[in-house]
C-alpha cells in the first residue's frame, strides 16, 4: 500500500511539473512530427534526424537574425489519427509550420491547417495539385511534387530508349503502395501513357509489402520494359529482394525518390547494382558544405541526433533541406514583418509563399551544387521543378543523369484542374489579386 | 449506508423495472449527465476535448456496440474495424451524393450500410463458433480495406482514395469547435447508449445472453440460434457504423482506409475485454483506458524519467508504452478477468453494506 | 501453362513459409488450449535477436569465421526465447490457469504488445540483416519445355526444406513421445493433466520454448528474406487463415493448410486479380478459409467440437 501511495504522489508531482510549459519569448517553435518506430521507421529516422540536426545547426550559427529555435518531437508511427494528435498538441506551442512526412497526416491535416493559421509545408510528398496556391493557401511542396517526381522518371526513360516517340507500344509497370501516397503519380503516369502510346500496368501491393511475391510474379510473366517502384519503408527493400529472386534486371527498374534511399538498397547491396530513383535535386551529399557544417558545429559538440555516418545520406539530406526550406521561409517573413522578432504562422505562411532562394544564397548556406534556386509564389506554392536520376553501385548511390526539369506543359493543367475540382468541392475561391499581396 | 435500498419500495411494476431502480443510482447518473454536459465543456481545454474526450466518446459507443456482438452474444468478432469503415464511407457517399443531406440521417444511413455489411459476414457465425469465427470475420476487415481502396464508386472517384468532409452542422448549428464537436457526440453517444442498455434487457437481449451462455441448450429452449445472432450483428455493426461515421467526420475530418485497419479492430476488442464483457458502463471504461493511456503515458513517462536523470527519445516512448501497455493488460486479467466493470460492480456491493463488513 | 504452373510452385512455397509460423499457433494451442496471438511478436523478437548477435558476436569475440558466428547466434536466440518461455509461464500463464479462453486469448495479446515494444528497445527499429548462406538468385527449370523456364526460387525451396523437416520432428514429438503425450494430455484438460500428476509449469514452459525454436527458425527463414523489421509481426496475419483452414489442433494441418492457401491466393492474385484491379491476395486468403469453414467447422484437420448441454 505504502508503495502505492508514493508512486502515486511522484505521478502527481511530475504531472504538475511537466504542466509548466513557459513560453519562450525569443523562441520559435517548430513541431517535429516524426516516426521513428514501425515499418517505415528504417526510412523515416534518418529523414528526422536530419530535420533536427539541421535546426540545431541554425541555433549554432546563431539562429534566425538572433530568433533562436526551439522544437520538440512527437512520434506518429506513419499513422494519420496520431499525426492529427500530434499536430493538435503542438499547435497551441505556437508552432511556425508543420510538416507531417506523411500524405495521409497530409491530407488531415489540409482541413485543419487554415482553421488554425499554420502553414503546412510537405517538400517532396503531400498533394501534387497544392502546388497551386491560389485554391490551396496553406500547402507548400517546394521543391517538388509526386508529379514532378513520376514526369521526371518517365523523362529518363525516354531518354534512354532515345526519345518519347520510341516509348510507343512499350511496357511499364507501376508497382505502387496502395494508399494514397502510392496512388499520387496514376494521373500523371495515364496522361503520358495515352500522349506517347505506351502500356501502363498498375500493380497495387497491399501495406506494408511484405509479400510482393504475385507482384513480382505477374511482372515476370507480363514482361514490362520498366517498372516503376512507388514504395516506402519495408516495400522498398521486399521490391528490390523479390526482383533480384525472379531475375528482373535492376537496371530497368525506377524508383520515386523515397524509394531511393541507403535503408532500402544497402541490405541488398550488389543485389540491387544499377537500381536507379529519381532524386529530388539532391542525392547523398557526402561532400557538401552543409554536411561539413553539422559534423563540426553540431556532431563535434556531441548534439547529434542520429549516428555520424549516416549525415550525408540521401534521406538524412532531405530532412534537413526540409527544415532548411521552412527555416529560411521563416526568415524571408521576418525580411517583412521585423528581423529578430518571433513570427506567427500567418507571417510564416507569407515568408513561405515569398521564398526566393537564389543560387548565392543557397551556397552561402552550404547546399552549393546540392540545390537549384526555388522561388514560390501566390500561385506557385512549389517553387521549382528540377531533379536527377542516382543509381546504386553496390556502395553508394551515384548520380547517372543531367539537371532535368519536369515538363510544366503537361503537369501545370493537371494541377491547375485537379485544385479547381477541390475548390468547387470545398466551395473555396481562387485568390487572385489583392489577396495574394496578403 | 449511502447506497442502500432501505425504503425505496417499489408501487408499480413499471417502476420495479427501471433502468436505475435505485434513487442513488438516479442521482448519480443525472449528476454525471450534469458534469458531462455543462461542466467538462466549461472547464476542460481546447486539447483535452479534441485529444482526449471526443475520440473517448466515440470509442465508447464503437466499443458499445463491439460488447453487444462480443459479451452479450458470445460472438468474437475482429471485424469492428471494417464495419466502422462501412459506416463511415456509407455516411460520406450518401452526405455527399445527395444534396442538402442533413448530417444526422446521413450517419443513421451510413450506420444501416454497415448493419446490411455486417449480417452479411455475420452469416458464418451461424456454422463456425469461437476462435474460428474470429479469424473468420477477419475476411470482413480485410475485404472492407480492399473494397475501399479498389473501388473507387465509394470514394467519389477521387484520384488518392483519400476522402474529406467539412461544414457539418446540425439544424443550422455549425459543429466545428471542439465544444459543439463534443457535445455533438456526447449526444449521440446517450442517446444510442439508452437504446442499447433497454435492447440487452428486453427479451432479445436474453436471448443473446442464453446463445452465449450455452447455444446449443438455447436452440433446445426454442430461442432462434439464426435470429438472435443476426440481430446481434445486426444491432452491433449499426452501433459501430454510427461510431465510425462519427469517428471519420467530426474526429479525423479526413481519412483513408487505412484509418480503419485491423488495428482499430484489436482496439476495440481490448476495450471491451478489459472493460468488461456484457456490460455497458465496461465499455466506457475499457475506452477511457485505451484512449487515456497512450497520451498520458507520453505526457507524463519523460516527466517520471527526468526525476530519475534518465532522458527519453520519442522511439522510446513509443516503446515504453507498448510495453506497458501490454504489461497493464495482461496484470488486469490477472487481477480481475472480468474487466473494470467487474470492479465497478464490487466496488457499489461494499458500498451497499459500507461501513458494516457484511 | 508455364505461368500456372509458376504460379501453382511459387505459391506452394510461399505457402511452406506461411505454415512455420501458423505452426507456432498450432504447436502452442495443441499443448495449452491457448491461442497465442503473440507468436508474429514471438517470431520478430527471435529474428531480431539473431540478427543483431550475428552482428555483435564478431565484435565482441572476435570470430569472424560466418558459420560459427551464425552458429553461436543460434545458440544465444534460443537461449533468449527460453528464457522469454520462461518468463511467460511465470508471470502470465501460471496466473491464469484455467481461466476462460477469450482472457488467456486477451493475455497473449498484451505479452504481443510487450514482445513488440521490449524487442525494439532493445534490438533498434532499423532494418537488420539476417546472412545464412541462402541463395539469393533464381533457379530456371525446364527451360526447354517453357519459354524463359519455370522459375523456382532458391531460397525458397531450401526454406520449405527447413520447414518440411521441422514439421515432421514436431509430429513425431508429440505422436512417439512421453512429452508430447503430456502436452497433449494438457491440451485436454489442465486440472486433469495435474491432478495426475503432470507438472504443469514445466510442460507450459517446455511448449512456449519449443514454439519459440520454430518462431526462431521462421524468423530466420523470414528474416533472410525480407530482413528483420517490425514489419515481421504482420506476417501472422496472414498465417492465422492456415491455423483455421488446417484446424487449431494439427501440425499437418497447418502444412496442408499453408499449401492450400499458398496456390489459392497465388492463383488468385496473378490471375483474377487484375481483373478486379489488384490487391485481393489477403482477404482471398481469408474468404477461402472460410469457405472451407463453412463445410468443416472445425477446419480440416482438427478435433471436432463437442457442446456438452
Amino acid at each position: 500500500m505504502k508503495i502505492r501511495t508514493l508512486a502515486l504522489a511522484v505521478t502527481a508531482l511530475s504531472a504538475l511539473a511537466s504542466t509548466g510549459a513557459f513560453a519562450q519569448a525569443k523562441e520559435q517553435f517548430i513541431p517535429v512530427l516524426s516516426y521513428r518506430t514501425g515499418p517505415y521507421a528504417p526510412n523515416g529516422t534518418p529523414w528526422a534526424n536530419g530535420f533536427v540536426d539541421y535546426l540545431k545547426l541554425v541555433n549554432a550559427r546563431g539562429g534566425l537574425n538572433g530568433v533562436k529555435l526551439s522544437f520538440e518531437e512527437c512520434e506518429t508511427g506513419y499513422d494519420t489519427a496520431r499525426t492529427v494528435e500530434c499536430y493538435e498538441r503542438l499547435k497551441s506551442r505556437g508552432a511556425s509550420f508543420v510538416q507531417p512526412l506523411s500524405t495521409g497526416g497530409t491530407f488531415a491535416i489540409t482541413e485543419k491547417a487554415p482553421a488554425d493559421k499554420i502553414p503546412l509545408v510537405t517538400v517532396g510528398y503531400g498533394r501534387s495539385e497544392s502546388a497551386d496556391g491560389s485554391v490551396f493557401k496553406w500547402n507548400f511542396p517546394i521543391a517538388g511534387t509526386y508529379w514532378v517526381a513520376s514526369d521526371t522518371i518517365l523523362q529518363a526513360i525516354a531518354k534512354k530508349e532515345g526519345g518519347w516517340d520510341k516509348l510507343k507500344g512499350k511496357k511499364i509497370a507501376l508497382v505502387y503502395h496502395d494508399s494514397p501516397f502510392g496512388k499520387e503519380p496514376i494521373a500523371l503516369m495515364r496522361e503520358r501513357s495515352a500522349l506517347h502510346g505506351f502500356e501502363l500496368t498498375l500493380l497495387p501491393v497491399t501495406a506494408p509489402g511484405v509479400d510482393q511475391k504475385s507482384t513480382w510474379l505477374q511482372i515476370r510473366q507480363s514482361r514490362p520494359d520498366y517498372v516503376v517502384l512507388w514504395g516506402w519503408g519495408i516495400m522498398n527493400t521486399t521490391a528490390i529482394k523479390e526482383a533480384q529472386a525472379t531475375g528482373y534486371p535492376r537496371e530497368k527498374m525506377y524508383g520515386v525518390w523515397w524509394a531511393g534511399a541507403e535503408p532500402d538498397v544497402k541490405d541488398v547491396a550488389e543485389g540491387a547494382k544499377g537500381y536507379n530513383a529519381v532524386t529530388m535535386q539532391h542525392g547523398a551529399e557526402p561532400n557538401s558544405k552543409v554536411v561539413k557544417d553539422i559534423l563540426d558545429m553540431v556532431h563535434a559538440k556531441g548534439q547529434g541526433t542520429g549516428p555520424k555516418d549516416e549525415v550525408g545520406q540521401v534521406l538524412y539530406m532531405r530532412g534537413a533541406m526540409s527544415a532548411m526550406l521552412g527555416t529560411e521561409g521563416i526568415r524571408a517573413a521576418q525580411e517583412r514583418y521585423g528581423k529578430g522578432k518571433v513570427m506567427t504562422g500567418e507571417q510564416v505562411r507569407w515568408g513561405l509563399e515569398n521564398l526566393n532562394l537564389t543560387q548565392p544564397k543557397l551556397d552561402a548556406l552550404g547546399f552549393a551544387g546540392v540545390m537549384r534556386p526555388i522561388s514560390t509564389s501566390c500561385v506557385d506554392h512549389m517553387g521549382s521543378a528540377w531533379a536527377r536520376i542516382h543509381t546504386w553501385d553496390g556502395k553508394q548511390w551515384k548520380f547517372t543523369s543531367d539537371w532535368m526539369q519536369a515538363d510544366e506543359q503537361i503537369i501545370k493543367p493537371l494541377v491547375k484542374s485537379t485544385a479547381a475540382k477541390y475548390a468547387t468541392e470545398k466551395k473555396l475561391t481562387a485568390r487572385n489579386g489583392a489577396d495574394c499581396q496578403s | 449506508m449511502i447506497y442502500r435500498e432501505n425504503g425505496q419500495f417499489k408501487t408499480s411494476y413499471r417502476a420495479d423495472q427501471a433502468i436505475f431502480p435505485i434513487a442513488q443510482d438516479r442521482l448519480f447518473i443525472g449528476l454525471l449527465l450534469v458534469v458531462a454536459f455543462v461542466v467538462v465543456p466549461g472547464l476542460a481545454s481546447d486539447y483535452l476535448l479534441r485529444a482526449l474526450l471526443i475520440p473517448f466518446v466515440i470509442m465508447s459507443l464503437a466499443a458499445l456496440g463491439v460488447n453487444i456482438l462480443v459479451g452479450y452474444c458470445g460472438q468474437i468478432s475482429l471485424g469492428s474495424g471494417a464495419f466502422m469503415a462501412v459506416g463511415a464511407y456509407g455516411a460520406y457517399n450518401f452526405f455527399q451524393r445527395l444534396p442538402g443531406m442533413p448530417l444526422v440521417p446521413a450517419l443513421i444511413l451510413g450506420g444501416l450500410c454497415a448493419t446490411c455489411f455486417g449480417v452479411l459476414f455475420g452469416l458464418p457465425s451461424l456454422r463456425v463458433k469461437g476462435l474460428y469465427l474470429a479469424v473468420a470475420t477477419l475476411a470482413a476487415q480485410f475485404f472492407a480495406d480492399w473494397m475501399f481502396l479498389r473501388i473507387k464508386w465509394f470514394t467519389l472517384d477521387t484520384p488518392s482514395g483519400s476522402v474529406s468532409v467539412s461544414n457539418l452542422q446540425v439544424f443550422g448549428l455549425p459543429i466545428d469547435s471542439a465544444v459543439s464537436k463534443y457535445l455533438f457526440c456526447l449526444a449521440m453517444l446517450v442517446v444510442i447508449a439508452l437504446l442499447a442498455k433497454n435492447l440487452v434487457r428486453s427479451a432479445i437481449g436474453r436471448e443473446w445472453m442464453a446463445i452465449r451462455d450455452m447455444d446449443v441448450a438455447a436452440a433446445v429452449l426454442g430461442i432462434r440460434p439464426m435470429y438472435a445472432k443476426l440481430t446481434a450483428f445486426a444491432v452491433s455493426s449499426f452501433i459501430i457504423g454510427v461510431a465510425g461515421g462519427l469517428w471519420a467526420f467530426v474526429y479525423l475530418g479526413a481519412w483513408e482506409p487505412a484509418a480503419f485497419s485491423v488495428d482499430q479492430s484489436f482496439r476495440l476488442l481490448f476495450m471491451v475485454i478489459i472493460g468488461g464483457l456484457g456490460s455497458i458502463m465496461g465499455s466506457f471504461f475499457g475506452a477511457a483506458f485505451i484512449v487515456v493511456l497512450p497520451i498520458a503515458l507520453n505526457q507524463f513517462l519523460p516527466a517520471i524519467l527526468g526525476m530519475f536523470g534518465i532522458s527519453i527519445s520519442t522511439a522510446g516512448i513509443s516503446h515504453a508504452e507498448l510495453m506497458i501497455f501490454g504489461v497493464l493488460i495482461v496484470w488486469f486479467l490477472i487481477v480481475e478477468p472480468h474487466g473494470l466493470a467487474k470492479l465497478w460492480s464490487t466496488g457499489k456491493q461494499k458500498l451497499r453494506l459500507w461501513p458494516f463488513p457484511h | 501453362m508455364g505461368p500456372i504452373l509458376e504460379t501453382i510452385i511459387g505459391g506452394l512455397m510461399t505457402g511452406m513459409l506461411y505454415s512455420l509460423v501458423a505452426l507456432g499457433f498450432v504447436l502452442i494451442f495443441k499443448a495449452s488450449g491457448v491461442f497465442n496471438f503473440a507468436q508474429g511478436a514471438m517470431v520478430l523478437f527471435a529474428a531480431l535477436a539473431m540478427a543483431r548477435f550475428s552482428e555483435l558476436i564478431p565484435q565482441w569475440t572476435g570470430i569472424q569465421d560466418k558459420f560459427t558466428a551464425n552458429a553461436l547466434a543460434f545458440i544465444a536466440a534460443m537461449a533468449l526465447m527460453i528464457v522469454c518461455a520462461w518468463l511467460i509461464e511465470r508471470f502470465v500463464l501460471g496466473k491464469l490457469v484455467n481461466q476462460e479462453g477469450v482472457t488467456l486469448l486477451m493475455a497473449t495479446l498484451g505479452v504481443s504488445y510487450f514482445l513488440d515494444g521490449f524487442g525494439q528497445t532493445l534490438f533498434g527499429s532499423s532494418i537488420y540483416k539476417i546472412d545464412v548462406g541462402m541463395p539469393k538468385d533464381p533457379m530456371f527449370l525446364f527451360e526447354k519445355t517453357f519459354q524463359g523456364g519455370l522459375l523456382v526460387n532458391q531460397e525458397d525451396l531450401v526454406a520449405a526444406g527447413i520447414a518440411a523437416a521441422l514439421v515432421a520432428a514436431l509430429a513425431a514429438f508429440f505422436q512417439y513421445t512421453g512429452t508430447g503425450r503430456a502436452l497433449r494430455a494438457v491440451a485436454d484438460d489442465h486440472q486433469a493433466a495435474q491432478s495426475i500428476g503432470i507438472p504443469l509449469s514445466r510442460i507450459w514452459v517446455i511448449v512456449w520454448s519449443v514454439a519459440g525454436f520454430v518462431a526462431l527458425v521462421a524468423g530466420i527463414i523470414w528474416g533472410s528474406k525480407l530482413g528483420v523489421q517490425f514489419s515481421l509481426s504482420v506476417l501472422a496475419l496472414k498465417a492465422l487463415p492456415l491455423v483455421i483452414l488446417g484446424g487449431l489442433t494439427s501440425v499437418p494441418g497447418a502444412i496442408v493448410g499453408g499449401l492450400i492457401l499458398g496456390v489459392g491466393e497465388k492463383l488468385a492474385e496473378v490471375f483474377i486479380g487484375p481483373m478486379l484491379g489488384g490487391g485481393i491476395e489477403i482477404w482471398f486468403a481469408y474468404v477461402l478459409a472460410l469457405a472451407f469453414l463453412l463445410i468443416r467447422p472445425q477446419g480440416l484437420f482438427g478435433e471436432k467440437i463437442i457442446d456438452r448441454v
